[in-house]
C-alpha cells in the first residue's frame, strides 16, 4: 500500500511561509504608512489595494490555493467572482439612485 | 423474491487506513471532498462578512463626516499591533500544517500552541480597545454619548491628532451607526477567533497524543483554512475601520 498522504498533495515548505510572512509584514507597514499620507480619494483605494494583495498572498500560499486542484481553484474563483457581482451591483444601485437626496 | 443484496467484497479494514471512510474510494478522494466542502463553507462566510462590509461602505458614503469622526476614535497603534499579531498567528498555523504533513509531532504541538497564544493576545488587545469604547460611552445604546463629536476638543488626545470640527447634531447621531457596524464586525470576527481558539485547544490535546502526524492531516489543513480566512477578514477590517478615514 502506498503512503496514505503522499498523493498529488503538494507540501509547501517553511521557506515560502517565511517569505510570505515577510511580505505580509511589509504590506502592513506600507498600508499604515500610506494612511498617514493625504492622497484625497485615493487613500481608501490604496488601502483596499494593499489589503487585497495581502489577502491574495494568504489565499495563494498560506491556504495553498496556488498548489491545489483545479476544482479548488475554480471554487475559490467562482466564490470571489459571485461576491464581487453582489457587492458591485448593490453599490451601483445605492450610489446611482436619488443622487444627492440623502 | 429473495432478498439477495450483494455486499461489497471489500470490507476488510486491513487494506486501507482506519481513517478512510467506506463511502470514499480512496484517501485522495476523501481529502479532496472535505477540502472542497471546507471551501464551500468559507464561501458562505465570505458572503456573511461581505454583507457587513457592503453595509459599511454604503453607510460610510451616506454619512461620511460621521464615519470619519467615528473612525478617528480608534487607536491605530492597537489596530496595527493586532494586525501583526494575527499575521504571525497565520504563519505559525501554516507552519503547523507543514509539521503535520511532515509528521513532526513536537513541532505541530508547538505551532498550534503558538497560534493559540497569539489568538489570545489578539483578543486581549481587542478587550483593551472595547473597554476604552465603554469608558468613552461609544457603545451604541442608552448610554451612547455624542460629546466627542459635538465638542471634539473635549477629547484632547484625539483632537490633537485630527483637529476634527464639531459635527451638527443630526450628523453626530450617525456616529452611533459607525460604532454599531464597528462592534458587529469586530465582534463577529472575535467570535470566529474564540471558536478557532476552542478548536485549537482540542487539536493541541489530540496532537500531543500523536494525532495528525500519522498521515491523516485533513483536520489540521481545513482548520488552517478557517484560521487564515479569519486573518483575511481582519486585514480588510483593519483597512476599512482604522485606516481609510484618517484624513
Amino acid at each position: 500500500m502506498s503512503e496514505p498522504n503522499e498523493h498529488a498533495h503538494h507540501i509547501v515548505g517553511p521557506k515560502i511561509y517565511v517569505l510570505i510572512l515577510i511580505g505580509l509584514l511589509v504590506g502592513t507597514a506600507l498600508t499604515v504608512w500610506a494612511s498617514f499620507v493625504d492622497m484625497g480619494p485615493w487613500n481608501p483605494v490604496i488601502a483596499l489595494a494593499i489589503a487585497t494583495s495581502k489577502a491574495s498572498l494568504v489565499v495563494l500560499f498560506f491556504m495553498g490555493v496556488k498548489y491545489s486542484s483545479k476544482l479548488t481553484k475554480l471554487t475559490v474563483f467562482a466564490g470571489i467572482f459571485t461576491f464581487l457581482i453582489l457587492v458591485s451591483m448593490t453599490l451601483t444601485d445605492y450610489f446611482s439612485r436619488a443622487w444627492g437626496n440623502w | 423474491m429473495p432478498n439477495n443484496i450483494v455486499h461489497s467484497t471489500d470490507t476488510s479494514h486491513a487494506e486501507h487506513p482506519a481513517y478512510l471512510r467506506h463511502h470514499f474510494n480512496s484517501v485522495e478522494q476523501q481529502a479532496d471532498t472535505t477540502h472542497f466542502a471546507m471551501w464551500l463553507f468559507l464561501l458562505t462566510e465570505v458572503m456573511f462578512f461581505g454583507g457587513l462590509f457592503t453595509a459599511y461602505l454604503i453607510y460610510r458614503n451616506w454619512y461620511y463626516p460621521a464615519f470619519v469622526s467615528g473612525s478617528h476614535q480608534l487607536n491605530v497603534v492597537w489596530g496595527t499591533t493586532n494586525t501583526v499579531v494575527l499575521i504571525f498567528s497565520s504563519f505559525t498555523m501554516a507552519m503547523g500544517v507543514w509539521c503535520s504533513e511532515t509528521r513532526r509531532r513536537k513541532g505541530l504541538v508547538l505551532c498550534l500552541s503558538l497560534t493559540l497564544f497569539l489568538g489570545l493576545v489578539f483578543l486581549g488587545i481587542k478587550t483593551i480597545e472595547y473597554r476604552e469604547k465603554i469608558e468613552m460611552h461609544h457603545v451604541p445604546g442608552f448610554h451612547y454619548s455624542l460629546q466627542s463629536f459635538l465638542d471634539p476638543e473635549s477629547n484632547p488626545e484625539v483632537y490633537r491628532e485630527y483637529h476634527d470640527k464639531p459635527l451638527a447634531l443630526d450628523m453626530a447621531q450617525h456616529t452611533e451607526l459607525y460604532f454599531s457596524l464597528y462592534f458587529v464586525m469586530t465582534g463577529m470576527h472575535a467570535l470566529h477567533m474564540i471558536i478557532g481558539i476552542g478548536i485549537l485547544a482540542f487539536m493541541i490535546f489530540r496532537a500531543r497524543a500523536g494525532a495528525y502526524t500519522e498521515g491523516h492531516v485533513t483536520f489540521v489543513e481545513n482548520f488552517g483554512l478557517y484560521w487564515h480566512f479569519v486573518d483575511i477578514v481582519w486585514i480588510y477590517l483593519f483597512a476599512l475601520l482604522y485606516l481609510i478615514s484618517r484624513h
